[in-house]
């Protein structure tokens, strides 16, 4: 049994590293993230879930940031947009104009990244609620929409 | 960022979870079971429920099945996300429910038993449970016991202290029933619901349970009497809108009267959309 | 404005989410635990919990020492003893005559909640007094200069003590405009001795204790003739401007100002009355008080054209301004001013399929409407307002552009790169503009708000490039003996003009020239150029009349819904906006800014807003219940520009950073009623609300 009974010294492998960081068991992956590793690109919105702009992946999949402890986060792979280095999501939302303050961008790069990996062809459906895990409050959503279809169409790499 | 101290466990077994449990107790602390936490993370950090320990049940093996066993039963753990029990496509309704909790990201760590024993009203993948007979399989200091899912969740999962759901177990024919799903919000897609119904149909009788109607989910007999019973569609949910008329919620989502409206569509468009079926 | 709000409340508590006490730790974890050992004991008030009961004769009087408050600005009026913090009028023409003269007059009355800006990120401060009194604030904020201003004034600390950062803002919509945490982060750091301490608001503060957007309660009555044309208008508006008045007083100036919605109506009667209640404070939000007057002026546009049977198109097209009109405030209409509304509503009805019909069948108990409205806005800044800039360049003779405008979101770096760029006739890439703002290093710019910053930054920068050009003119004409009025500049040189093979390059003259046989001339080139607003004026008290912006932007909006009859739900096909922009600088960010103007736009018109419960308690603190707009929801966006130069602006460019959303909630509710058959003149439409007033809301 795994167990971590008050503030202790942990690995987390975040971006394919090993990082060693002094944790409460009480701590959120979000803020070990921003405070400890000084990965700001996840960014708190709200809190609570509500908004992903704190979505990292974890094995791949997204996960908002805010609500898992950084103790759940023990000996899986996490991914933040740092880690992301020229994806091809990366290159679209340029293109595309699809942020415009950037405070929601890495957050849902992170979730393009994770639906382009895991379905390379998805319906329309999909991309919906895939995309409607995150809020973005400057575009108006197709220019977001545009760039995941750009890199699922394979016409942008 | 939760404004308190909590010690951290991630047992391997059952026994693990229970003893630990047990043992924190004795210690005069106050444990509680953790499987995907949105809930219990996002209610700590504003002071709603405080706790000294907490046990992640997510390692534990039978926490994580998605099978079926040798009577042809489909296990599904408490631990599978709701976005697992969607992909998994194994019994459809629940699948289709979870996939219209929260959102997807959410999905990916909200769990089946999470979203059972959540203190939040909705609780919505109960209702393919309650209407498919499932059975609640809970994990206690002395050992594993099943339930009728109808008993151990009366309005909410009435769990003795100490024990946590382990698994589902529900009938491969239910699972695959004809079924219906509908969700109606005030107006959002991701939001609570006004009211969801998540029902089957069974030697051609309709099972209509709902969640957000009233201030907990259920299944009512006396509704599925009327449901199933004779007279025009608009009759019979004129009669289960009067059964409930007096429970019905009333809260910034929508007001009750608003509410039996949207009860009374839904039932009629129940009715018409299983009637062939 | 009025100075009428302390950084912590004193005595009384006017708001859920007043901030009411500091603590202060070594880390959030302790302030946390701290804050919950404070026990807190209120006395209830009776609470004031809408305009319209804030005028109620035996309404408590929230605040009861207005006569002591300080008025920064000349032009407000308070009404001692009530809740009347200010009131602005229009009175142009005779409306008694203008309604005597109508055939048709209609009333309506419209409600419209409080809202919220939900910037991605939260508001944010950083604060430390250093050991020589030097104040240092770092901020998620619109107003950088306005945050030193209003610390040196609070705490009495000379402005040459205060440095005020802002680096990248995460989205502002106005919220960032007002000055709030930047005070409580001063306090917090001076009672620990000046350490640098960090707030941060929580989703839930920033939604309940920050300003939010105003409510609305307006009565309007139109009249015009047979023919359509508008007679006379006269509105009262209420504004809910919450528990202090922050800038409600220019919100209700700006809603004067443009009340008639962008038609010439010759008799105008208009009373704004800013109003006090027990709800969150209200400030600026895109838009500025526009998107809902805009709603009251476009639906009763919609309801004459139905009352008169015309096409809501042509009424609109038949009544509005034309050179030679005059606006609310008196302001004659040119076509540099006002910019081509007919053009707009023209090429609106091409790009939304208007003539098809606004209604259409589709089966099932649906229908397909259209609904449409107009827009202007002109910026309402102060006539003192400045914006600076400064020019330095490097040694390989690339510029670093120096202004003092904050980056949210609309690309305005960028925008300020262009115009120089265009005007030095040189590569955009080989100039760099400071992305964060310093109040001490960078030249004030006003405030980054009210779509100005093209207008105003843009204009600073061609002083600026004038500037350059004449001191790298006058260098190279003594290297090269020749008057300096037969040199151009372009592509990072200096040429002669008969003869272009006679040139110098910017980077051996910007930092000085050096003959061959090393003498040197000249020194570094330093730029600069300052822009201050000039022309405009106060409003005439009684009448209103005045100059509030230098000129308008205007435009046409429509949206498209699919509305099923059975259950009052709709669906969003089509969202349409035509802009008179001038001139378009830059088109992708000038299409992305106008559409994320009307997702918004269809957010308040479709989900956002506050509830309260009967004691003035919000109710929607998270983003799980207040909801916005989300990614597969949204119509299919068309937008388009006419472009009608406004002769004073940097390359004819008007602002359209705010425009997009201010006719889309208006735009909505004429589909709406007219698929529902119904007067939705209240928002958010929800199925619920429209299933209400089609019913009575009885089920």
């Amino acid at each position: 049994m795994f167990a971590l009974s008050k503030r202790s010294l942990i690995k987390l492998n975040v971006n394919q590293e090993e990082y060693e960081v002094f944790i409460r068991p009480s701590d959120i992956l979000l803020f070990t993230l921003r405070e400890q590793l000084g990965l700001t690109g996840a960014k708190p919105g709200c809190y609570n879930g509500d908004c992903g702009a704190c979505t990292v992946l974890v094995d791949g999949l997204p996960v908002k940031s805010c609500l898992m402890l950084t103790a759940e986060a023990i000996g899986k792979q996490i991914t933040t947009v740092e880690g992301l280095k020229d994806a091809p999501i990366q290159k679209a939302f340029i293109e595309q104009f699809a942020f415009q303050c950037g405070y929601c961008t890495s957050g849902f790069l992170m979730v393009c990244h994770a639906l382009a990996n895991r379905h390379p062809n998805p319906p329309d459906i999909v991309i919906d609620e895939w995309l409607q895990s995150n809020i973005c409050r400057c575009t108006s959503y197709e220019e977001i929409g545009n760039a995941i279809r750009k890199v699922l169409s394979g016409t942008c790499k | 960022m939760i404004p308190f101290d909590f010690e951290y466990y991630r047992p391997d077994t059952m026994q693990e979870a229970t003893d630990i449990f047990r043992q924190l107790e004795s210690e005069g602390k106050t444990p509680v079971y953790y499987s995907g936490g949105t809930e219990l993370i996002s209610m700590a950090r504003v002071g709603n429920v405080i706790f000294d320990a907490a046990i992640d049940i997510k390692n534990i093996p039978e926490c994580r099945v998605l099978e079926y066993d040798q009577d042809n039963n489909l296990v599904l753990g408490s631990a599978l996300t709701l976005s697992e029990i969607t992909e998994s496509n194994q019994f459809p309704l629940l699948g289709k429910t979870a996939g219209r909790i929260a959102d997807h990201t959410m999905q990916c760590k909200i769990t089946l038993g999470g979203n059972l024993a959540s203190t939040i009203i909705y609780r919505e993948t109960v209702l393919p449970l309650l209407t498919a007979e499932s059975r609640a399989v809970v994990a206690s200091h002395d050992g594993l016991r099943e339930y009728p899912i109808n008993e151990i969740f009366n309005q909410r999962l009435n769990l003795e202290k100490g024990s946590f759901l382990v698994k589902i177990v529900t009938n491969r024919g239910f699972a695959e029933s004809p079924y219906f799903h509908i969700k109606k919000t005030k107006n959002e897609k991701i939001d609570y619901p006004l009211l969801t119904t998540a029902g089957i149909k069974v030697g051609g009788m309709l099972r209509i349970p709902f969640s957000g109607l009233c201030s907990y989910p259920f299944r009512s007999m006396q509704i599925e009497n009327i449901l199933n019973d004779t007279g025009s569609f608009e009759e019979r949910a004129d009669k289960i809108a009067d059964t409930v008329s007096e429970n019905i919620l009333n809260d910034t989502s929508g007001s009750s009267e608003y509410r039996k409206f949207v009860l009374k569509n839904t039932i009629i468009n129940v009715l018409e959309t299983m009637k062939d079926v | 404005m009025i100075e009428d709000r302390p950084p912590l409340a004193r005595k009384k508590v006017r708001y859920y989410g007043e901030p009411i006490a500091l603590v202060v730790a070594d880390s959030d974890f302790t302030a946390a635990k701290a804050v919950s050992l404070i026990q807190v004991e209120y006395k209830p008030l009776p609470v004031v919990n809408s305009p319209s009961q804030a005028l109620e004769k035996d309404a408590p009087v929230l605040h009861e020492q207005m006569i002591l408050y300080h008025l920064t600005s000349e032009d407000i009026y308070p009404e001692l003893n009530t809740n009347i913090c200010d009131r602005k009028k229009i009175r142009k023409g005779d409306v008694k005559q203008g309604f005597a003269a109508s055939d048709i007059i209609l009333d309506s009355t419209f409600t419209l909640p409080q809202s919220d800006h939900i910037a991605m990120e939260t508001r944010a401060v950083h604060a430390r007094i250093d050991a020589d009194g030097t104040v240092f604030i770092k901020t998620s904020s619109q107003t950088p200069f306005s945050v030193r201003e209003s610390i040196s004034q609070t705490f009495n600390i000379n402005l040459d003590k205060i440095i005020v950062e802002v680096p990248f803002v995460g989205g502002g919509f106005g919220g960032k405009a007002p000055v709030q945490l930047e005070l409580l982060a001063y306090m917090a750091s001076k009672a620990v001795g000046g350490k640098e301490v960090k707030m941060i608001n929580s989703r839930e503060q920033d939604i309940a204790s920050s300003p939010c957007r105003m409510g609305l309660e307006a009565t309007v009555k139109l009249g015009a003739a047979k023919n359509g044309m508008i007679q006379a208008v006269q509105i009262t508006y209420l504004l809910d401007t919450g528990a202090y008045s922050d800038v409600g007083p220019r919100l209700i100036k700006a809603m004067i100002v443009d009340c008639t919605g962008p038609y010439n109506i010759p008799n105008v009667w208009c009373d704004a009355l800013c109003v006090y209640t027990n709800h969150p404070y209200v400030t600026s939000f895109r838009g500025f008080s526009h998107a809902s007057s805009a709603f009251c002026i476009e639906r009763m546009m919609d309801k004459l054209a139905h009352a008169l049977q015309m096409d809501p198109a042509e009424i609109r097209a038949k009544n509005a301004l034309q050179p030679g009109n005059t606006s609310p405030t008196q302001v004659k209409i040119t076509p540099s001013i006002f910019g081509n509304l007919t053009a707009c509503i023209d090429k609106l009805k091409a790009l939304i399929n208007w003539d098809e019909g606004t209604m259409i069948e589709v089966g099932n108990g649906k229908v397909r409407a259209k609904g449409m409205a107009c827009l202007w806005k002109t910026s309402n800044s102060p006539p003192n307002a400045v914006s600076g800039v400064l020019l330095t360049f490097n040694t390989d003779g690339s510029i670093n552009l120096n202004c003092g405008c904050v980056e949210c979101g609309p690309g305005m770096k960028t925008t300020a790169a262009q115009i120089l760029s265009e005007k030095l006739k040189m590569d955009i890439n080989r100039i760099s503009v400071n992305m964060e703002v310093n109040t001490k290093y960078n030249p004030e710019h006003w405030k980054t708000v009210a779509s100005m910053t093209t207008y105003m930054v843009g204009r600073a920068v061609l002083r600026a490039a004038e500037d350059v050009i004449q001191q790298l003119k006058n260098l190279a004409a003594a290297v090269l003996k020749c008057p300096p009025e037969d040199l151009e500049v372009a592509n990072e040189q200096v040429s002669v003009r008969q003869d272009p093979s006679l040139f110098l390059q910017f980077k051996d003259l910007v930092h000085g020239y050096q003959y061959p046989n090393g003498n040197s001339v000249g020194g570094q080139i330093l730029g600069r150029g300052s822009f201050i607003m000039g022309d405009l004026n106060l409003l005439d008290q009684e009448t209103g009349a005045g100059k509030s912006g230098p000129y308008w932007t205007v435009g046409a909006q429509a949206v498209e819904i699919e509305y099923d009859r059975k259950d009052y739900t709709y669906r969003f096909v089509k969202a349409a906006t035509v802009l008179d922009a001038g001139k378009v600088l830059n088109p992708k960010m000038a299409e992305g800014l106008v559409k994320g103007g009307m997702c918004m736009g269809l957010g308040l018109g479709s989900r956002e807003s506050f509830s309260y419960d009967k004691d003035g308690k919000v109710l929607d603190t998270s983003l799980r219940t207040y909801k916005v707009m989300h990614f597969g929801e949204t119509p299919q966006y068309l937008v388009e520009f006419v472009e009608t130069p406004e002769i004073d602006a940097p390359y004819q460019a008007r602002g359209i950073a705010e425009h997009g959303i201010i006719g889309i909630p208006a735009a909505l509710a004429n589909a709406l009623s007219l698929a529902a058959q119904a007067e939705l003149d209240e928002l958010p439409l929800t199925p619920e609300t429209i299933w209400r007033i089609k019913t009575g809301g009885c089920s």
